[in-house]
């Protein structure tokens, strides 16, 4: 646990010091929650607020969606943001909804992220503590010690983690050799004071953790029988109470009004009054991020219920990627989106409906 | 409270064979917001329009639905009925039980009953629409013509003619087509460039038009009256003002490998070229695949050459933008592929010729000085064997389903051409059915079998092989029912004909539909056939079908007086069902702003009042004299912001509901 308190110590001097020049007014990051491993996303003002910056293994949270409303605000943001919420970032830059010059961006790097869920699931109860050790977890409970191999408690998009580069920032921070994604070693860090101690306590740029393929669980479903495949679904989105965690935490859900919050949409309605809604409110959403979704998994992470969503989505940026070529989804600000442009070779539409799913 | 009216029509039986018209009439009686129905035999008719403003009085109807032949017939006759008797013309819907329904089923009941459906989601919708008025657009004054060929050189001489700018745009070197090419054309065997090439030398010095060879369509945005078009203009490497079309350049240029593309392939010409004497502009281009200062960096000799200085290796592709009013599409055809068709060894044998390749051999200005000589040896062949269907009516899949239409008549012209140069020539055709109908073509057919003996052998030639020089026809002759071996000096292949590759790509830039075989479909295959279904867009040429030199020279004009009453217009109405953005759903995410073919929608900042805080949001708006109504921004906004007047989602969604209920 040295490690991270050493590294908090660095990230709170390094955004002390960002808000004593004036470079920002204002730091979004993570701050201790109800349980142990609970992080909430949180705005700090000063240094006193400071002092309960905390970034660990359990801030899984996607900060970038925040930033459409904290980049209206007067002032400039000092935005935490780790590798995979760089895409999200870039997404929304490019959908306007975010004031990029109201932003800092401190590209941080990522230790990968714990799915508490996880723990759990191994029947874990009465959680005191979780230390780091090596590629173990050591958790202290009330029924005493118990280990855990870290690989197993990793959030899903760890799994299949996109990388270490950031794909958007202003200035890097907490990687061991302070390499950017073009291979130059970044200079435009204000304070190169702090580089030599950054080097001990840095965290890999690199990763050599062999990577699970996104779509392993999409090509299983997709192999079985179409009422298997419904019945699948039927039984995970049954579970659905409809609590619209998925929905308000998405980067890509940035409607002004959902259409589900719309009386006028004929499609909105709070409650699961039928099995119609708790099925097609999932599939009606998957269907508006389709393009922009940057498999960020923040859908499944949040759900009370644990509902697979992500699993929504990655089926679709799989037929995207086969259709119309690879595409993720903020990897830059640029590329137009394969479903918002049109180009002579893209696929016919009937090959999309013989193939509906099918191999 | 709306008050409806519903008008079944029978379309004399083509609806009320199978459709319980009565029924139908009945059931929408009981539809919310109907207020009368009934059924009449053409509704279309005089009596049956004024059946309609009538009832509009009678009843004080706020809305009528017409159950009858698909939108795009009488939609708009339907509304001018409506608007004579005072109501607005987008209160009126139309149920298609015609083309979906009552054509489409045998069974009574079930027709009857998908009828009253359609009925009723139309009443739904209705029962959402509002009064819309339509705009005016200006037209631009200028045509543009895809295709140089004959078909687009008539169509650009008759708008010329009224007065009108016109521009072609041609994708090779020169202006003429496939007809610049022939030799003799059927059935009077004139010279095909003595009746061409005049007309070419007309378009290209009519103040009014402006070629542009070498040079394709990159892109079309706008709508009828004001299209948009990007053409690129690809780089010759021959500065045009300059080149006086000495030639000099293409007589000194060492390299001789490449096909020349004018004579088919059957004899060579230089890097640097002009397709043929005649051709328009007289300006040679640079075939970069083949020449040497592209391909080594040394060279230069045609540069060296030049007397007037006009070679330019630096020249750059250039694009052109240009507005049009109109858009004429002579894209033309080609032969087929003979890939599939092994058991003609046309890969095989040099002497297995394509019927255009023949035109060719046998063209004065050809590779042999219209010498009739085999490729393979350059002797005169004694026995021709003429093959026809090759690819055409073939429903195995290989070739096309269709007929090509003209390989029948230069097959006879062919063969008569044949006998008439070497008499002695014994000449054999193959085919399946002659088909001539055309004015003077049983005449001419005729003549090729009684006059000149030209032998017709009705029944199809399965194989074809090469022996000791000679190529062995096995075929079948299905009168005498016995198979035939013939042994030929030369065979020619009817090669079916199919439209150029470039028709898709361009049907797609002009949202003009295809069918399945890649020709351009017409807005109505009998009462309009030389327009496109795409406003604006008009159709010449083979590229809407196979068809001989008359009847293309025919259309193009049909569709260049289609282009002058459209030009001669200073304004369109404009269509009123266009998109809307609701700026208090609208979260700027620019979507819309993609998908929009017509560039229509454009963003604005702007101040909202929200929970008692200023809020500056970026929000989309349309322009409505560009929007064309397709749709596309609806079904991209996440948020149901945008939506199209008099098809809004709640208006579709209302008509689901109908379906499903």
């Amino acid at each position: 646990m040295q490690r991270v308190t050493e590294l908090n110590e660095l990230m709170r001097k390094k955004a002390q010091m960002l808000l004593e020049n004036g470079i920002v007014n204002r730091i979004i990051g993570w701050k201790k929650g109800e349980f142990i491993y609970d992080r909430t996303p949180a705005v700090f003002q000063d240094s006193d607020e400071l002092s309960k910056l905390i970034y660990d293994g359990f801030c899984g949270a996607n900060l970038s969606k925040y930033l459409i409303q904290e980049s209206k605000k007067e002032g400039k943001i000092l935005a935490l943001l780790k590798p995979c919420d760089t895409y999200s970032f870039n997404q929304l830059i490019k959908e306007h909804q975010i004031n990029r010059e109201n932003v800092y961006v401190l590209g941080i790097g990522c230790p990968d992220m714990i799915d508490i869920n996880k723990i759990r699931s191994k029947g874990f109860k009465g959680i005191l503590k979780i230390e780091e050790k090596e590629d173990e977890l050591i958790i202290d409970t009330l029924y005493g010690q118990k280990r855990i191999k870290k690989e197993k408690a990793l959030l899903e998009k760890c799994l299949s983690c996109k990388g270490k580069q950031h794909v958007a920032y202003d200035e890097l921070f907490l990687i061991d050799n302070m390499i950017s994604d073009n291979g130059s070693i970044n200079r435009s860090m204000p304070d190169c004071e702090e580089a030599s101690g950054l080097k001990k306590v840095g965290i890999a740029s690199r990763d050599s953790r062999p990577k699970k393929d996104p779509y392993e669980m999409v090509e299983k479903i997709e192999a079985m029988t179409p009422d298997e495949r419904f019945a699948f679904w039927r039984s995970e989105l049954s579970k659905c109470i409809r609590c619209n965690a998925c929905r308000n935490v998405c980067p890509a859900c940035v409607c002004v009004k959902c259409i589900f919050d719309n009386d006028r949409s004929g499609i909105a309605s709070k409650a699961n009054t039928d099995a119609f809604e708790e099925n097609m409110f999932h599939i009606i959403r998957a269907l508006h991020v389709a393009g922009r979704c940057t498999d960020c998994g923040e859908c499944s992470r949040v759900c009370p219920q644990q509902i697979p969503l992500h699993l929504l989505n990655r089926k679709i940026i799989k037929d995207i990627n086969e259709f119309y070529g690879q595409y993720q989804a903020g990897a830059d600000t640029q590329t137009p989106g394969p479903l918002t442009s049109f180009k002579h070779d893209d696929v016919e539409p009937y090959i999309i409906m013989r193939k509906g799913g099918h191999k | 409270m709306p008050r409806i009216g519903v008008f079944v029509c029978w379309c004399g039986s083509n609806i009320a064979s199978t459709v319980d018209v009565k029924k139908v009439a009945e059931a929408a009686r009981d539809e919310p917001g109907v207020v009368y129905a009934t059924d009449y035999q053409y509704m279309c008719s005089e009596a049956g329009q004024s059946m309609i403003s009538k009832s509009i009085k009678d009843h004080r109807l706020t809305g009528i639905v017409v159950c009858s032949c698909s939108p795009r017939m009488h939609e708009t006759t339907f509304r001018k009925a409506a608007a004579s008797a005072g109501l607005n013309p987008y209160m009126v819907e139309i149920a298609n039980i015609r083309e979906q329904c009552s054509w489409i089923h045998k069974d009574r009941t079930e027709a009857t009953e998908k009828a009253i459906v359609l009925a009723r989601a139309a009443v739904a919708k209705l029962n959402l629409n509002n009064p819309l008025t339509a705009g005016e657009i200006p037209v631009v004054k200028r045509a543009l013509v895809i295709g140089g060929g004959i078909a687009g050189i008539q169509s650009a001489l008759d708008i010329a003619e009224a007065g009108f700018e016109v521009d072609i745009v041609e994708k090779s070197p020169t202006i003429g087509g496939k007809m610049a090419q022939l030799d003799k054309t059927f059935p009077t065997l004139d010279c095909a460039a003595c009746i061409l090439t005049p007309k070419m030398v007309d378009a290209a010095r009519n103040e009014k038009i402006n070629i542009f060879t070498y040079s394709e369509v990159e892109s079309v945005s706008g709508f009828v009256g004001n299209f948009n078009v990007r053409i690129k203009k690809k780089a010759r490497f021959v500065r045009e003002k300059l080149c006086s079309g000495c030639g000099v350049c293409t007589e000194k240029c060492p390299s001789r490998k490449a096909e020349n593309e004018f004579n088919e392939g059957l004899d060579n010409r230089g890097a640097i070229y002009i397709p043929f004497a005649q051709a328009i502009p007289n300006v040679p281009v640079i075939d970069t695949s083949s020449c040497l200062k592209f391909k080594t960096g040394k060279c230069g000799i045609c540069a060296k050459n030049c007397p007037s200085g006009a070679i330019d290796f630096e020249q750059q592709d250039e694009i052109i933008e240009r507005q049009y009013g109109a858009i004429v599409v002579a894209t033309g055809y080609k032969l087929i592929s003979l890939k599939n068709f092994d058991e003609y060894s046309y890969s095989q044998c040099p002497d297995v010729v394509t019927s255009l390749e023949f035109e060719r051999i046998m063209n004065a200005a050809g590779p042999t000085k219209g010498q009739l000589l085999r490729p393979s040896d350059k002797t005169h062949p004694h026995t021709i064997v003429f093959v026809q269907c090759v690819g055409s009516r073939d429903t195995s899949g290989r070739g096309k389903p269709y007929c090509s239409k003209v390989c029948c008549m230069y097959t006879a012209k062919h063969a008569m051409l044949v006998k008439e140069k070497y008499p002695d020539a014994e000449v054999h055709v193959f085919y399946i059915d002659v088909r001539t109908p055309g004015k003077n073509f049983e005449e001419f057919y005729r003549r090729a079998v009684e006059q000149y003996g030209v032998n017709y052998i009705k029944g199809m030639v399965g194989k074809i092989a090469e022996k000791n020089g000679k190529l062995i026809v096995q075929g079948s002759d299905l009168i005498a029912n016995e198979q035939v071996v013939i042994e030929a000096d030369m065979v020619v292949l009817a090669a079916a004909i199919e439209p150029d590759p470039s028709a898709r790509k361009i049907a797609t830039m002009l949202t003009a539909s295809i069918d399945t075989n890649n020709f351009f479909t017409e807005a109505h295959p009998k009462l309009r056939p030389v327009e496109s279904p795409t406003a604006g867009v008009f159709l010449s040429g083979v590229c809407q079908g196979p068809k001989d030199i008359p009847e293309t020279v025919a259309q193009a004009s049909a569709a260049a007086a289609k282009v002058i009453c459209l030009l001669s217009k200073e304004k369109l109405l404009s269509n009123p069902c266009v998109s809307h953005s609701d700026e208090m759903l609208c979260s700027g995410c620019s979507n819309c702003e993609k998908v929009c073919p017509y560039g229509a929608i454009s963003f604005i900042n702007k101040t909202f009042k929200f929970a008692g805080k200023f809020e500056i949001r970026r929000v989309a708006i349309v322009n409505e004299a560009i929007c064309q109504g397709c749709g596309a921004c609806t079904v991209a906004c996440p948020s149901g912001a945008m939506d199209l007047k008099g098809f809004t989602n709640k208006q579709i969604l209302a008509e689901v509901d109908a379906i499903c209920r």
